[in-house]
Parts: C-alpha cells; structure tokens; sequence
C-alpha cells in the first residue's frame, strides 16, 4: 500500500462556493432594477459592514494588529469626502477619492504606529482616532461637533442617488474581498500570518516584517475610509462624534469574533449575523450594546475560533480557499481521497 | 503670570494622571498584558463611592475602606476568569476580551445612572474648594496638592513593596521569567491573581481622585484609559517614577492647550503623545546604529 501526498489549494467544494460568490455579485449589479429604495438602503449597509469586517479581520485575524482605532480612518473617510465635494468635486467621484487619500495619509502614520506591539498599538490606535477627530472639529467648514452635511447628494434624485450608491458599495465590497483573496493566497499573505504567529521566526527567515504589516495597515485604512464615505453617502449628515466614535471599532470586532478571527468567511458571515441584529435588536439601545459587549467577551475567552473558525476547525470545510491542503492519496483495493484539511495554527 | 499658574496646575493633575497610570503600568510589566477595562473599573470605583456617600452618607474618605478591598476582590474574580483564560489563547485575545467588558461595565453603569455626571465634591465639605496662595494671584488647590502627594506616596510605596518584600520580589520575578519561576517555588497564578488586585486597588484609589477633584459619567471610561496610556507610555511603560515624569508631561502639556484655544486641552495631550511616540522612533532606530557600529568596533 502505497501513499502519496499532494499540496492542493482547491477541493470541489470551494471551486463551486467561490465560483457561487463570483456568480452573486455579478448578480446583485442588476438588483437596483428589480429592488426598491429601502431595500437597497439595506444592502448597502450590509456592504458596509461587510468591508468594515473584512479589513479590521485582515488587520487583527491576518496580521495581528488589533486596533481599536479602525474610526480614525472611517471618520476620515466621510470628512475626505465632505471636503472634496466642498472644492467642487463630483460627489461621487469624492467617495471613490476618499479611500485614495486616506490610504495614503496611512501610509506616514503606520511608521510610529507599527513600532508598538499588541495593546499598546491597540490604544495608540484610539489616541490617533481621538487627535484626528479633534482636528477635523477645528475645521470651519465641519463647525465644530455641529456638523455639516453632504448637500451636493441633493442633485440626485433619492432613486438614482440610492442606485448609485448601491452601486459604488457593490464594487467596494467586491474590490476589498477580491484583493483581500488575491493578496492572502499571495506571497504576501503566508508572511502576514507567519508575522501573526511569531514575528521574531518570521524575520529570521527573511520576511520583510514592516513591509508587510504595513501593506495591511494601507489597507485596511482604505477599506474603513470606502465604508465611512459610503455611510456618509446613505446618511448624508456628518457630525465628527458619531464617525469617530469608538463604537464602529466595536462593531467591527464583534463581527470578526463571532465570525471566526483569522477566517476568511468568517468576517462575511459575522456581518451577516451583526446585520441580522442590529435590524432586530438595535431598537433596544443600551441593553443591545451591552448585548453586544457580553457576547464579544464570552467568545473570545470560550470559542476564539467564532463560529466559522470552529466550524470550520471540526469538518475541514473551506468555501474560499486561502490556505493550502495536503491530499493524501492511499492507493489500495478500494481508493479514496480523503482531504487532510490545512490547520491554520491560531495564537 | 496665568503661565505659572496653568503649569503648577498641569503639575497637579500629572498626578492624577501617575495615579490612573500604575495599575496600568504595573499590570503590562507583570503579566504583559493592556487592560482595556482599565479606566471603565475607575469608573465603576467611582460609582460605588458615590452610592455609598449618597444612599447611606459615608464621607467618600471612609467609603474608601469598603471600596478598595471590594476592588482588590474584583481583581481576583477579573485574573481568575478573565484574564488568565484569555491569555493561554494568546496577546490578541486579552485585547478583545477586556474591550468586551469594558462595553459591558460602560452600558451598564449608563443603563442604571442614566448620562448625567456627577462628582464626589459636595461630599467634600470644604476640601473640594480650599485652596493655598504660595504667591501672589496663584493658587494652589489643596485637593490638588494631597491628589498629587497620594500619587507620590503610592509610587513610592509600590517601589519600596516591589523591592524590599518578598511578595515583591516574587512579583518582578514573575514578571522577568513567568515559566522559570515555578522552579524555585513560585506559584505564578497566585502572584499573577496578587498583583491584578493590587492594580484594582490604585485603579480605586485613581477613580476616587477622579471623582473627588472633576465629574464623571458612565462613557468617562475610555478617555480615562486613554490618559492613563499616555502617560505611562510618555514617561516609559513599566517604569513606576517614569509615570510620574509622564503623568505631569502630560498635564502641563495639557493645561498650556488649554491656554491656547479652547480645544487644545485633548489636542495638546494627544500630540504630545505621539511625538514622543514618534520621537522614540527616530531615537530607537538611532541608539540601534549606535549599537551596530559600538559593536562592529569591539569585534572588528
């Protein structure tokens, strides 16, 4: 009896799920045809959660850095787009310039940032969200916690407008998904998760440590900055406390934790799940962030896996492939190919 | 004139920052670990100080004998099943699980007080006003001043148990090596479970200056975490003087903001922040070539 072992990225399974997902979002380009304003509201706002998920999970789950301050650059997102749309830009072309700019301002800040390790890049984070908040109150055109608002939207009427706002977020979220697969299958993703799992054995075999977390860090500011522009473009009013609020970093956590850290579907679908409850319990107010509170701190100290992670831990099911797998082949009287799914090792 | 007295004033509350700073500080340089539920159990202490000056008319001073051990014990239940799970699954997780609990304690205490704030000062009689004048047109808030000499005295003090005890001879042990001490008897879990109730017992202390010398509201939490980071990380995290020098950096930063425009008081101290973070950069990267070429001389 002889065994051979194969390195395999791809099973039946995940061809088809990730053919499926390609499929979709090819499909959802026709949904503001056949769908009416508020369900694209709606949709739109899943998007936005999806892509806030999606990079705070790349920044923490991928590259561990947790941030707190992932706020910094979604207020800085809508403030971008407000002041480009002040100097006469269109306004749609200034949420696309948005993640444009933040991610290059990200790009001076990641050098003092990337320096601190664990919690304290995690508050110093906060203390950047904090300071930016603070100076974009300082200018005239925002008055201070008065805020302003994103008036030139009103040359749309509320059909196209939703449309195409709908339709921007649609190809936010496709291109924050799509580069994230891109880049974790990547050279560039095995040295993220090698840094996430031991930095100093990462570096001693020639990883380009600060390099690569701060392509990350690029990233996900830009991914944050897409999603403040396009919540900006749904709620149209910009008050500075409640985009730099803490609390979307808070969200952004709940939703990687119960997804599944450092899981690719997982994020997806702890936004789904945060989606789902926001639009149920989100009414409750207070006892719905206590909610919120309580289930984040029970599963990261009882399933840090969340519920892809563990899921997918116990059967070996990957939709989208971004690991690799061993396939051992066992040539005997009956063959079969049983798939050894790929441990992610997780610290 | 009004520099003189904004910079003795800065002073001062550099002390209350040294006092929210050395739990903090204390609890990263023994277990490595950043509790994000820091300043929300500040908080939490300074509530249950104001329930019982309140409801059942305990001066705050004496409320403090029962709020300080009740801290000590909340640090044990916090090491014993909070922390110490979370930290076998690795440094992200602590992050996650104490921001967890700090939203919990935050939306809590907003559920059952609502968002007024409130302060300790009308328990004070007139201790919360009194003040010196050592010159002319300056004054000098006694509060102020026994806040800062609390700061001093309890820095001093931890200083004095981490070196001259044995306790805390065990503490530093543990915090240098936390496998290696188990050899030579230690049992880690306990000086670990020791030493976050010891860091819950200045976090009372600190919530109580808080609440004695300004106002406090359930969402008081995260800016009082965020003070208390920068100045241990100004004055250099695990240096227990060193959150003094960045408590009254911090302050003074501060209080000239302040001077300056009226929302230079938190962009001050922020900046001042990440200067010294950017500056240590800069410096870090320095002293590192300084080594190499120290080095490549000793050996060439």
């Amino acid at each position: 009896m002889a065994s051979d072992i194969t390195v395999a990225r791809w099973t039946k399974t995940s061809a088809v799920s990730t053919a499926a997902g390609a499929v979709l979002l090819l499909a959802l380009v026709f949904l503001p045809f056949v769908a009416g304003t508020a369900t694209l509201d709606k949709v739109t706002t899943l998007f936005i959660y999806i892509m806030l998920a999606a990079t705070w999970n790349a920044l923490a789950g991928y590259g561990g850095l947790v941030s707190i301050g992932q706020q910094a650059f979604f207020g800085l997102g809508a403030y971008v787009t407000i002041r480009l749309s002040n100097y006469g830009f269109n306004v749609y072309l200034a949420i696309l310039a948005a993640p444009i700019v933040v991610g290059i301002a990200a790009l001076p800040i990641s050098a003092p940032m990337l320096r601190l390790k664990a919690g304290e890049f995690a508050i110093g984070m906060w203390v950047l969200a904090e300071l930016l908040h603070l100076l974009v109150n300082l200018d005239p055109l925002i008055q201070g916690e008065t805020g302003t608002s994103l008036i030139a939207l009103n040359a749309y009427d509320v059909g196209t407008r939703n449309a195409f706002t709908f339709w921007v977020a649609l190809g936010a979220v496709a291109a924050v998904l799509i580069f994230l697969f891109t880049l974790l299958r990547s050279a560039t993703g095995s040295a993220l998760q090698s840094i996430r799992d031991n930095e100093e054995a990462a570096e001693s075999v020639g990883v380009r440590v600060v390099t690569t977390k701060r392509i990350i860090f690029v990233f996900a500011a830009a991914g944050a900055a897409i999603a403040g522009s396009l919540w900006l473009a749904t709620a149209i009013s910009f008050q500075p406390k409640t985009y730099f609020s803490v609390q979307w970093t808070s969200y952004m956590i709940f939703m990687v934790l119960v997804g599944g850290l450092g899981t690719f579907e997982g994020a997806i679908l702890g936004a789904v799940i945060f989606f789902l409850i926001e639009s149920t319990f989100g009414s409750a107010g207070v006892w719905y962030l206590i909610g919120l509170g309580a289930v984040a701190l029970s599963l990261s100290l009882f399933l840090p896996r969340g519920l892809y992670g563990s899921f997918s831990d116990r059967t070996g099911l990957q939709l989208l492939p971004v690991g690799y797998r061993l396939v051992f082949r066992v040539h005997s009287a009956k063959p079969s190919s049983k798939p050894v799914p790929w441990k992610e090792s997780s610290k | 004139m009004i520099w003189a007295a904004q910079i003795l004033q800065g002073v001062l509350l550099g002390g209350y920052y040294a006092l929210i700073a050395c739990g903090l500080s204390f609890m990263f340089s023994v277990m490595g670990v950043i509790n994000l539920a820091h300043g929300s159990f500040a908080i939490l202490a300074a509530f249950a100080l104001w329930v019982l000056a309140e409801y059942l008319g305990i001066s705050p001073l004496y409320g403090l004998v029962v709020v300080l051990p009740a801290m000590a014990l909340l640090g044990v239940v916090f090491q014993r099943f909070v922390l110490e799970r979370s930290s076998r699954a690795g440094f992200l997780i602590p992050v996650l699980s104490t921001f967890g609990l700090s939203i919990c304690i935050d939306n809590i205490l907003f559920q059952h007080f609502g968002a007024d704030t409130r302060s300790l000062a009308p328990f004070l009689d007139d201790l919360s006003y009194d003040s010196w004048e050592p010159l002319g047109g300056v004054f000098v808030g006694k509060l102020s001043a026994y806040i800062f000499l609390a700061a001093v005295a309890l820095l001093g003090g931890l200083q004095l148990f981490l070196s001259r005890t044995f306790l805390g001879r065990a503490i530093r042990a543990t915090a240098a090596d936390h496998d290696t001490v188990g050899l030579v008897g230690i049992d880690a879990r306990a000086i670990n479970t020791y030493a976050t109730a010891i860091a819950l017992v200045t976090v009372g202390i600190a919530g109580a200056a808080l609440a004695m010398r300004a106002t406090f509201s359930p969402y008081a939490g995260g800016p009082q975490l965020i003070f208390a980071f920068e100045a241990a990380v100004i004055g250099g995290t695990g240096s227990l003087w060193g959150t003094l020098l960045g408590g009254v950096v911090l302050g003074v930063a501060q209080s000239i903001g302040a001077q300056l425009n009226p929302q230079g008081f938190l962009i001050a101290g922020h900046a001042v922040f990440l200067i010294v973070l950017v500056a240590r950069t800069l410096f870090g990267r320095l002293s590192d070539l300084l080594l190499a070429l120290l080095t490549s001389k000793a050996t060439g």
